[in-house]
């Protein structure tokens, strides 16, 4: 069911996927991999202190999971208001 | 077969493929020649991103800083990583969808202005022409090292083989280069490692070993390599930072928007197919710059465990480093640091004259490691290691055949050459498209402005090759350079031309020259204005980062904050821009629509 082309509804959409997307980014590169890094180090992952993992390798996979994410949910929000692109 | 021979025989074989790919990849028009005809699948995309972005500094030297930081290195991960993650969802599909060939050119629509390009322009000529630099110092120090040719010869063929496939191939010759130049650099990167991650901790993977046990025990590695660090006097390695925590976090914060920012990044988001592509070519881009990335920090702590294994085996057996016979005599040194040594990268002075060398850290701040060196006669540490070896001679200390070693140094000339030629089309570009057709001869033909952009091409290569040959003194500080100007400057612009519709061109000028003078003052007082030496005044701002500890390096996110709060206030007290402007925005915002990029108004 597509709704009407409403570009105030569909900016709205993308600005909110946007914010969840810079949040996460935030929480495990500054978040995990700086600021709660040393509390983290208590606890470990195979041989690694987990703050340090997330600095070093942890982060860096979540960023990658983030924007193939991004792009799935863009794409969706994109049919939901119908200003996909033809060649879809 | 003799080792010189394998090199030669290895680096030749890449370089006439990078030239096969030339004269197949021709440019016929300036959208070939801009933006490879705007018709790059996004994986294929993504390698050329990947080999774009990741340097002679990614392959060379990253691993090596992270193995002397330790903890602390990895702003480098995180920072040259993170920031796809806003080029994604901030930049890339919006500057798509725009369709336009250049950055400069975006901004001097959004906002209305022919002066804002220029400022643009400015900036990203900075940016890039620093960059640059240091390109080419690589392509040369590769040369000379596993060459055995001088570093000049070395710049010369390097200036010679971007030569035939940047002039002729433009945009097009560089992207399918590049995903060669891909596969040689990730190729020669992953291998050694392997076997080192193999040799210390008998898992393959190394991401998963240095996480693992040291084999044979059932201590891990990092907790080893912390015993082994602070045993000498260093800081632990999983938790050592350079400065103070905030600055770790600006540090970081500005290399991400820095990485989103830098011109020669975004551009490859212009010549794939549609947004959606834009998109999935940003992901695809970081899984294959993520595959050095995971890869470097092993490396780096691998190479640090080898190292002080090979010159202080006590560390590693009874733990007592300070016992008569802990250290390595130096006659028995091995051969690969023979071989170094011959570089002037590795240099030992016996300044306690016991003919065994004492690597450990005589600036330590724990007064009771201080004590007991100088009671076991230390007087000093006697060996100093550049840091660049820790990836350049890995496969030679962990006595892999000669093939490897010859692919590294391909690995390192792929890497060099792959982000010259993303920089010089950025340059070219700006020149020929932004200068010469949008402001000096509007009315160029085609053909005409085609042929500029191969002439702007070849003065840069040649003005490249001329600061790779005289590099100014300042090299080492640029890249601090290049990232701030481009977190300070060109990010904050780009992201509120898109996300704010009623941002306007006094807001936006304002607020690029207001990032761009407090990023480049601050970088100044510490470095000297224009980098020239005696001319630093950071005695009138408080002393070395007196900003809240934050060095210069680390600014580019605070000029970024100050570029976004100028912007806001000019924008308030100045007129809204036009609304077919607001149209503009409105349309860059949504996918439908997309066209084949080109260069027209």
């Amino acid at each position: 069911m597509s709704q009407q082309h409403d570009s105030h509804a569909y900016w709205r959409a993308t600005l909110s996927l946007v914010a969840k997307v810079l949040v996460i980014w935030a929480l495990v590169s500054y978040g995990a991999g700086i600021v709660f890094a040393d509390w983290l180090n208590n606890f470990y992952l195979g041989g690694y202190p987990v703050g340090f993992w997330f600095a070093q390798q942890g982060s860096i996979f979540v960023f990658i999971a983030l924007i193939f994410w991004y792009r799935k949910k863009m794409g969706e929000i994109d049919r939901r208001f119908d200003v996909h692109e033809d060649n879809e | 077969m003799d080792l010189q021979i394998t090199t030669y025989l290895i680096v030749g074989a890449t370089f006439l493929l990078y030239i096969g790919i030339a004269i197949w990849s021709r440019a016929h028009s300036t959208s070939d020649f801009y933006v490879a005809g705007g018709e790059v699948g996004p994986v294929v995309n993504g390698m050329a991103t990947a080999a774009d972005w990741m340097s002679a500094a990614s392959f060379i030297s990253m691993a090596g800083m992270i193995a002397y930081m330790g903890y602390g290195g990895s702003l480098f991960l995180m920072g040259w990583t993170g920031g796809y993650v806003l080029l994604a969802c901030l930049l890339a599909p919006y500057l798509r969808k725009f369709g336009k060939f250049t950055v400069p050119q975006f901004i001097g629509d959004r906002y209305y202005s022919k002066t804002a390009s220029t400022i643009a322009v400015v900036c990203l000529l900075i940016a890039s022409i620093t960059y640059i630099i240091g390109q080419m110092t690589g392509v040369g120090v590769a040369f000379s090292r596993f060459l055995g040719v001088s570093s000049e010869t070395g710049i010369y063929v390097g200036m010679a083989i971007v030569f035939a496939y940047a002039v002729f191939g433009g945009m097009k010759g560089i992207t399918y280069t590049q995903v060669a130049q891909y596969v040689v650099l990730i190729v020669a990167y992953i291998v050694p490692a392997v076997f080192i991650s193999l040799a210390l901790t008998g898992n393959a993977i190394p991401q998963l070993g240095l996480g693992s046990d040291m084999k044979g025990t059932d201590t891990s590695l990092l907790h080893k390599l912390d015993q082994v660090v602070t045993d000498l006097g260093f800081d632990q390695y999983t938790t050592s930072i350079p400065g103070n925590k905030l600055n770790l976090f600006m540090y970081t914060l500005s290399l991400m928007i820095g990485t989103a920012g830098l011109p020669h990044v975004i551009v490859r988001f212009f010549t794939v197919k549609s947004v959606a592509a834009a998109r999935s070519s940003a992901g695809w881009s970081l899984v294959f710059i993520a595959l050095l990335y995971t890869t470097a920090p092993a490396v780096g702590a691998m190479a640090r465990m080898n190292l002080h294994a090979t010159i202080t085996p006590a560390a590693m057996t009874t733990g007592d480093v300070f016992q008569k016979d802990g250290s390595l005599l130096y006659e028995d040194r091995p051969d690969w640091m023979k071989r170094w040594e011959a570089t002037g990268l590795l240099k030992w002075q016996d300044k306690n004259g016991d003919g065994r060398i004492q690597y450990y850290n005589d600036a330590s701040k724990n007064k009771d490691f201080l004590q007991k060196a100088e009671e076991a006669g230390w007087k000093g540490n006697e060996l100093s290691v550049n840091q660049d070896i820790i990836v350049m001679a890995n496969p030679e200390i962990a006595l892999l055949p000669d093939w490897v070693i010859a692919l590294v140094a391909a690995g390192g000339l792929a890497a060099a050459l792959s982000t010259a030629a993303g920089l010089l089309m950025a340059i070219s570009s700006a020149i020929s498209h932004d200068l010469i057709k949008n402001v000096f001869v509007p009315d160029i033909s085609e053909r005409g402005e085609l042929l500029a952009g191969k002439i702007a091409m070849a003065l840069s290569i040649v003005l490249a090759g001329y600061l790779g040959l005289n590099p100014p003194g300042f090299a080492a500080g640029t890249v601090a350079l290049a990232f701030g100007i481009a977190a300070s400057s060109l990010f904050p612009a780009i992201m509120m031309g898109i996300f704010s519709k009623k941002m306007n061109k006094e807001g936006a000028m304002a607020g690029m020259l207001a990032g761009l003078l407090v990023t480049l003052f601050y970088v100044f007082a510490h470095k000297g204005i224009f980098f020239i030496p005696g001319t630093s005044f950071v005695n009138l701002i408080g002393g070395p980062n007196s900003f809240f500890g934050i060095s210069p390096e680390a600014f580019g996110a605070v000029g970024a904050m100050i570029n976004f709060a100028v912007a806001y206030i000019v924008d308030r007290v100045t007129q809204s821009p036009p609304a077919h402007i607001q149209d503009m925005v409105e349309n860059v915002r949504i996918p439908r629509g997309s066209k084949a990029i080109t260069g027209a108004h």
